[in-house]
């Protein structure tokens, strides 16, 4: 821009020497360098501002796959599980996790006992085992009614305040002030890990297990929220690739240039630009209130992504097909193809890259969209797994971004480490997809 | 001339194979082809010359109705194969140039193998029952082509890896594997060297014996050199066709005249 305006310092350029700079180049060279530094400096924004991003998350996250474990054995006494003696399970079913909570009590004392472990002024010891506890207990009681009577080990979730006391979450001081725990409880864990009782292994349920209630973090896992969300992608992917090609090929190839579809191809743009949650309220209207589909189902979730992707998946193909030479569809056409022949042996096989990559783009863009899901009710509390499809995408689920939402609203701080860790399950998703999205294109490319 | 014999002879006996008539071709407000009539022999080359932007590529690919695909072209007037309006609204197109092959400017061989190149019309028309059949129409279409001694021991190597001469004339095994009537050529050589380009004359010299070839080409030395019949164009109309001797030697037009002594084009 300045440069056109000739500058008389400059001098005649015939008489000045090669090797002397004049003050005209100087000045390019200094604005090229100052525009690379800019650059340079932007560059190490993203990648510190990426790096903060991971350290943080990872950092905070990681604790949730690991978790601490207490092994105790409980005496399963048959005249508090089964009074009436008959192992008949529907009798014994009537005993609720209540019924269960004094086994666990006595299990620890004895082990106190045992070892030998005495802490002035210790209360409540069953207070380091989770809540969680009773209810695995009688799940393992009325699947094997026979073992009444037994003495068993038992691996028990440690509570949320213990694992936090090993992750360096809970200290002596703040446990002191905690309602929920007290110094002489931490110590007492203490006192079990030197005896071997208490362990930190890698924690497979926060992946496979449900959702837990607010007061019992420890046991919360992403397994529903994973199984929602691989059910909403597998709806988005059998509708959204299928339609937004059809469309895209149709608009591309086929359509009459018109006002119509003007208007049209203005709108799909326009549609990838519209605020996802007002394709919540979309869904809400049109799926649950009109066509009267399960609220927190997989199904809505997957038609409302649908909906948010398809004008993802149409952009990238069509700007995929734009990009095929239009000597290809010439020399088709040349020997006599028809239009569609044209299409689907020649123009499309070429395209493919690009549409694989576009539907990957969106399919990922759909794994990490909370605000549609909140209005569909995906909310929700779920602790049953969603049945085998096709029935399964019909049940309540959740889906991951909104399990992460739903975390970082409890108050229990042991919810922070476990969005953190969610987080991170969803980022490998992320990067799962976009590497196969290379794969894809790789392999498709190299057929000439 | 050895030419002019050939020439002679072939015009007195051939029938004609195109007829137009009349032809306008209008891209949007642009009238691109104006009132063109033109007949044009059974089994003879036939060269369309002219400077760039006359119209002459337009007039071709309204033979084989290639501008159907261009949204706002718009062909009139009436063009007949074997006597019959290619425009009539019961031809259809594909069937068309099934009967009308083409070869364009660029190579442009699809990203498959030699084999799948050449194979792909004879499939698409059925023209095969068996894949033995198939292997034959490819082998003689490489054949006829000048190609197969080159490609013989890879004919599943990529087409895109072939020489662009190689290529031109790939496409040309792949235009005359369905068997067509007619044959376009839209500047075959532009692209090529003068080895290549000679090569591909020599193939039209050979082929014209098969089928009816219309080039439309910028080089005059090429349009005497391998046709029977010249058509000039200027500014979108046929300014004057006749023999090639004729044209070259005694053009009745001034633009004629003065586009082949270099004036201008």
């Amino acid at each position: 821009m300045t440069d056109i305006i000739a500058e008389p310092e400059g001098g005649d350029r015939r008489k000045g020497s090669l090797l002397a700079q004049d003050t005209r180049t100087q000045k390019r060279n200094a604005a090229e360098r100052r525009f690379q530094i800019y650059g340079m400096v932007a560059v190490s924004i993203a990648v510190l501002a990426l790096v903060f991003l991971l350290t943080s998350i990872v950092s905070n996250g990681i604790g949730s796959f690991s978790q601490t474990f207490i092994s105790l054995d409980v005496v399963l006494a048959e005249d508090k599980l089964d009074k009436t003696g008959s192992r008949d399970r529907t009798e014994m079913a009537k005993v609720s996790t209540f019924g269960y909570a004094p086994l666990i009590k006595a299990a620890i004392e004895d082990r106190i006992a045992a070892e030998g472990i005495e802490i002035d002024g210790l209360t409540k010891p069953d207070a380091l085992i989770s809540k969680e506890a009773a209810a695995q207990l009688r799940n393992f009681v009325l699947a094997n009614t026979d073992r009444v009577g037994d003495t068993v080990e038992f691996k028990f979730l440690a509570s949320g305040r213990i694992d936090g006391y090993y992750k360096g979450r809970v200290t002596m001081a703040s446990a002191a002030l905690d309602r929920n725990i007290s110094p002489e409880q931490l110590m007492l864990a203490d006192a079990l890990k030197d005896a071997g009782a208490l362990e930190r292994t890698f924690n497979w349920d926060f992946i496979t297990a449900p959702d837990a209630s607010e007061n019992r973090p420890e046991a919360a896992g992403l397994g529903v929220a994973i199984l929602g969300s691989l059910y909403m992608m597998v709806v988005v992917l059998f509708l959204a690739l299928p339609i937004g090609v059809a469309a895209s090929i149709y608009l591309e190839e086929f359509a009459p240039k018109n006002f119509l579809t003007d208007v049209i191809e203005v709108n799909i743009s326009n549609l990838a630009a519209v605020p996802s949650i007002v394709f919540g309220i979309l869904g809400l209207a049109i799926f649950i209130n009109f066509a009267g589909l399960p609220q927190s189902a997989p199904i809505v979730g997957g038609l409302v992504l649908t909906l948010m992707t398809l004008p993802t998946i149409i952009i990238a193909t069509r700007a995929s097909l734009k990009s095929v030479p239009p000597s290809i569809r010439e020399a088709a056409l040349g020997v006599g193809a028809s239009k569609m022949q044209t299409v689907f042996h020649h123009v499309l096989p070429l395209a493919a890259p690009g549409i694989l990559t576009g539907t990957i783009i969106g399919l990922s863009q759909a794994l990490g969209e909370t605000a549609p899901l909140l209005l569909i009710g995906m909310v929700a509390f779920v602790r049953e797994y969603p049945g085998a499809p096709p029935e399964g995408f019909f049940d309540p689920a959740s889906a991951l971004p909104v399990q992460i939402y739903n975390w970082t609203t409890r108050s229990d701080p042991a919810f922070v480490e476990r969005a953190s860790g969610a987080i991170i399950v969803l980022l490998i998703f992320l990067l799962i997809m976009n590497i196969v999205a290379i794969i894809l294109r790789r392999r498709f490319e190299r057929r000439w | 001339m050895n030419d002019m014999r050939i020439t002679n002879r072939t015009i007195e006996m051939n029938d004609i194979k195109i007829a137009a008539k009349g032809v306008d071709v209008f891209y949007g407000d642009t009238h691109a082809i104006k009132d063109v009539s033109v007949e044009i022999q059974d089994k003879t080359v036939t060269a369309f010359i002219g400077p760039s932007g006359c119209g002459k590529s337009t007039f071709l690919r309204c033979l084989n109705r290639m501008n159907d695909t261009i949204d706002v072209a718009r062909v009139t007037g009436d063009i007949r194969i074997d006597g019959e309006d290619i425009y009539d609204a019961k031809v259809d197109p594909v069937q068309l140039r099934a009967k009308v092959g083409m070869v364009f400017q660029k190579p442009n061989p699809f990203p498959k193998s030699i084999f799948e190149n050449v194979a792909y019309g004879p499939k698409i028309h059925g023209l095969a029952r068996t894949n033995d059949e198939l292997e034959e129409i490819v082998m003689k279409s490489l054949n006829r082509a000048g190609l197969i001694d080159e490609v013989k021991d890879r004919l599943l190597a990529p087409a895109t890896g072939l020489s662009g001469g190689q290529q031109q004339r790939l496409c040309i095994a792949r235009a005359i594997a369905i068997n067509p009537d007619v044959l376009l050529m839209d500047e075959p050589c532009s692209a090529l060297d003068p080895i290549a380009t000679a090569r591909i004359e020599d193939l039209m010299w050979e082929l014209k014996e098969n089928f009816t070839i219309v080039i439309v080409t910028h080089s005059m030395q090429q349009a005497s050199r391998v046709s029977q019949q010249t058509g000039f164009f200027h500014m979108g109309v046929l300014a004057e066709v006749g023999t090639t001797e004729q044209i070259f030697q005694n053009p009745v037009d001034t633009r004629t005249r003065d586009y082949i002594t270099g004036r201008f084009g």
